[in-house]
C-alpha cells in the first residue's frame, strides 16, 4: 500500500453521465451510426464505461451494438521494469472484427502504452475498417503520438498525480478524483 | 496490492504458498483462451531466450514447454542429451554456464537425478523451471492437474484425490501430493506395497492396498504411467497381474457410488494401469490435461520472468490504476 494522497473530486456521477452521453453522441458521429459498430472496453473500468455507452446508444436507437472486452496485459512493453501482472481480465471480442467500426473505450487517456497495446492486440485478432478511441478523461502526459477522437473531459493533471475513476458497478459510487502525490515525504 | 510474487525459479510445489499456486492457476486462465484464437500468440516473451535442457527423454513435456513458450513469443532452443556436449562428459553447470554465456534468459530442465534444478538454479542467474528431476518433483504436471480438476469440479478443497500406481518411483506423485494438501483436498494413495513409500500415513495421507476401496472413497483417480522396467527390477510380478489387481476398469468404476474424474499424466500403459475403455470414457480428462498442460506452463514462465520479485510487488500501487 502506498501512502494515500490527499484526494480531490474532479467529475461527480451527474458529471460522469453527462460526459458519457456526450461521448456516446460523438461515437454515433464518428462510426456513422449504429450499422458496424463495436465497442471494445479496456479491462477493467473501459468494460463498465462501454457497456454504460451500449445501454445509452440502445436506450436513443433501440438497437444493441456488439460489446467487447480487451486485456491488454499480455500485450504490455513494460514487463521488464513493472513485472508480471497479478490479475489477467477476460479477452472477448466478437468473431469477425473485418469492416467493422471499432471504438476502444477506456476511462483515463495519459501516456498512450495501454491504446499502443489495445492496438496491437486488435490487429490479432481481425481487420477492422475503423479504430477509434473514446476516453472519459484525457489528463494529458503523451509518451506516444496516440489521440482521442472522443473525450468526455479534458483535464491537465501533473505527472505526479493520479486520476482515480470510480465506478459504481466496480467501486460502488461514480466519481472523477485526483490523488495527489503524498508530499515529500518518502515512507 | 502485495501479491506475493514466485521468486527466481520453479522447482517444486514443496516450496511454494498455497496462494502462489492458486496465482499461478489463476494466471493460467487467460492464457487457455490465448491458445484458442486464430492468431495463438501474444508479445509478453518477445525477445526472451529459453533454453529447453533435457537430460531424460521426454516428448509430451518438451513440446507442451515448447509450444507455451512460442506462444509468449520467446525464442527457444531445444537441448537434448544426446549428441550434446554433455556426452562428451562436460558436466551440468558447465553446461548451463556456456548457455549463459550466449546470453539466455531461462532455462526448462529435466534430469534423472533428484535436486538437478535446485542445483542448476543456485549457479545460474537465469530463471529455472523444473521439468522433473529424478524422483523428486514435477511442478507443471501438477499444476496442470491441479488445474483440470479445478475445471471439473469448480473446486480442490475438499476433493477426495487417490493417486494411484508407482508412489513410491514418482515424482509426478510427490508434486500432486504437496499442490493437493497445501490447496485443501483430501490425498490418498494405492498400490501395490513395493511400490508405495513408507510414512505416508504420518503426512495424512491415506493408503489404500485395494483399488476397489480407493474407487468406493475417491471423487478424482489420478493413475500414474507404470514404468514397465519395474517389473524386470521385480517390484512387480507382472504386468497381466498388475492390470488384474490394480488397472483401472470399467467394472470397478461401475461399482463406485458416484462418477470419477479420471486423470493420467501419460503416456498411458492401456490394458496395464488403465483400460482403454476408461482413457477414452466420458469421465476421462486425460486430454484435456495436455491442453491445460500448455496453459499452466505459459502461466508459469509469464510470472518468472518479471524476474524481479520485489519491483512485482512495488509496482502494484506504482503505476497506477490509470495507466
Amino acid at each position: 500500500m502506498q501512502a494515500a494522497g490527499s484526494r480531490t473530486l474532479l467529475l461527480d456521477a451527474r458529471a460522469i453521465a453527462r460526459a458519457l452521453q456526450h461521448m456516446t453522441a460523438g461515437i454515433l458521429e464518428l462510426a456513422g451510426g449504429t450499422e458496424r459498430l463495436v465497442l471494445v472496453g479496456i479491462q477493467r473500468r473501459g468494460v463498465e464505461l462501454a457497456e454504460r455507452i451500449g445501454r445509452e446508444i440502445a436506450r436513443t436507437t433501440d438497437i444493441r451494438v456488439p460489446l467487447g472486452a480487451l486485456d491488454i496485459t499480455l500485450y504490455r512493453d513494460d514487463l521488464q521494469t513493472v513485472g508480471p501482472r497479478p490479475v489477467i481480465g477476460e479477452t472477448r471480442l466478437p468473431n469477425d472484427l473485418d469492416d467493422r467500426v471499432i471504438m476502444i473505450v477506456d476511462d483515463v487517456l495519459y501516456t498512450g502504452r495501454t491504446v499502443r497495446a489495445a492496438l496491437d492486440e486488435i490487429a490479432d485478432f481481425g481487420r477492422p475498417a475503423r479504430i477509434g478511441l473514446a476516453v472519459l478523461i484525457d489528463r494529458g502526459g503523451r509518451e506516444l503520438p496516440i489521440q482521442a477522437d472522443v473525450v468526455g473531459e479534458q483535464l491537465t493533471v501533473p505527472p505526479g498525480a493520479r486520476v482515480d475513476v470510480l465506478l459504481e458497478e466496480v467501486d460502488g459510487r461514480d466519481a472523477v478524483e485526483r490523488v495527489n502525490a503524498p508530499g515529500d515525504a518518502a515512507s | 496490492m502485495t501479491v506475493p510474487a514466485l521468486g527466481k525459479d520453479l522447482l517444486g510445489l514443496e516450496p511454494l504458498s498455497a496462494e502462489q499456486i492458486r496465482r499461478i492457476l489463476d494466471t493460467a486462465e487467460p492464457f487457455k483462451a490465448v491458445s484458442e484464437r486464430a492468431i495463438k500468440k501474444v508479445p509478453a516473451l518477445r525477445g526472451k531466450t529459453i533454453v529447453n535442457l533435457f537430460f531424460e527423454a521426454s516428448t509430451r513435456t518438451r513440446i507442451s514447454f515448447e509450444f507455451a513458450e512460442k506462444r509468449l513469443s520467446a525464442d527457444t532452443v531445444n537441448i537434448t542429451a544426446y549428441g550434446s556436449s554433455v556426452q562428451k562428459g562436460e558436466n551440468l553447470v558447465d553446461t548451463a554456464r556456456n548457455l549463459e554465456a550466449m546470453r539466455i534468459d531461462m532455462v526448462v530442465i529435466r534430469h534423472e537425478s533428484s535436486g538437478a534444478a535446485k542445483f542448476l538454479a543456485e549457479r545460474i542467474r537465469s530463471n529455472v523451471i523444473n521439468a522433473g528431476d529424478g524422483k523428486h518433483e514435477h511442478p507443471t504436471q501438477a499444476l496442470l492437474d491441479l488445474l483440470t480438476i479445478r475445471d471439473t469440479l469448480g473446486k480442490i478443497e475438499g476433493v477426495k484425490v487417490c493417486i494411484c500406481g508407482d508412489v513410491l518411483h514418482s515424482r509426478v506423485a510427490r508434486s500432486n501430493m504437496w499442490g493437493l494438501r497445501k490447496l485443501g483436498a483430501d490425498v490418498a494413495v494405492c498400490g501395490p506395497k513395493t511400490l508405495l513409500p513408507l510414512g505416508l500415513g504420518e503426512l495424512g495421507v491415506t493408503v489404500f492396498r485395494r483399488i476397489e476401496d480407493a474407487i468406493q472413497w475417491a471423487d478424482v483417480l489420478n493413475v500414474l504411467r507404470l514404468q514397465i522396467e519395474r517389473m524386470s527390477a521385480g517390484y512387480i510380478p507382472s504386468l497381466r497381474e498388475y492390470n488384474r489387481v490394480f488397472g483401472v476398469s470399467v467394472e470397478r468404476l461401475e461399482r463406485a457410488p458416484h462418477d470419477l474424474v479420471i486423470l493420467h499424466p501419460g503416456p498411458m500403459n492401456r490394458g496395464v494401469e488403465i483400460d482403454s475403455r476408461v482413457a477414452d470414457g466420458p469421465h476421462s480428462v486425460i486430454l484435456q490435461q495436455v491442453t491445460n498442460g500448455v496453459a499452466v506452463r505459459m502461466a508459469v514462465l509469464y510470472l518468472l520472468a518479471g524476474g524481479q520479485p520485489e519491483l512485482a510487488v512495488a509496482a502494484g500501487g506504482a503505476k497506477g490504476a490509470d495507466e
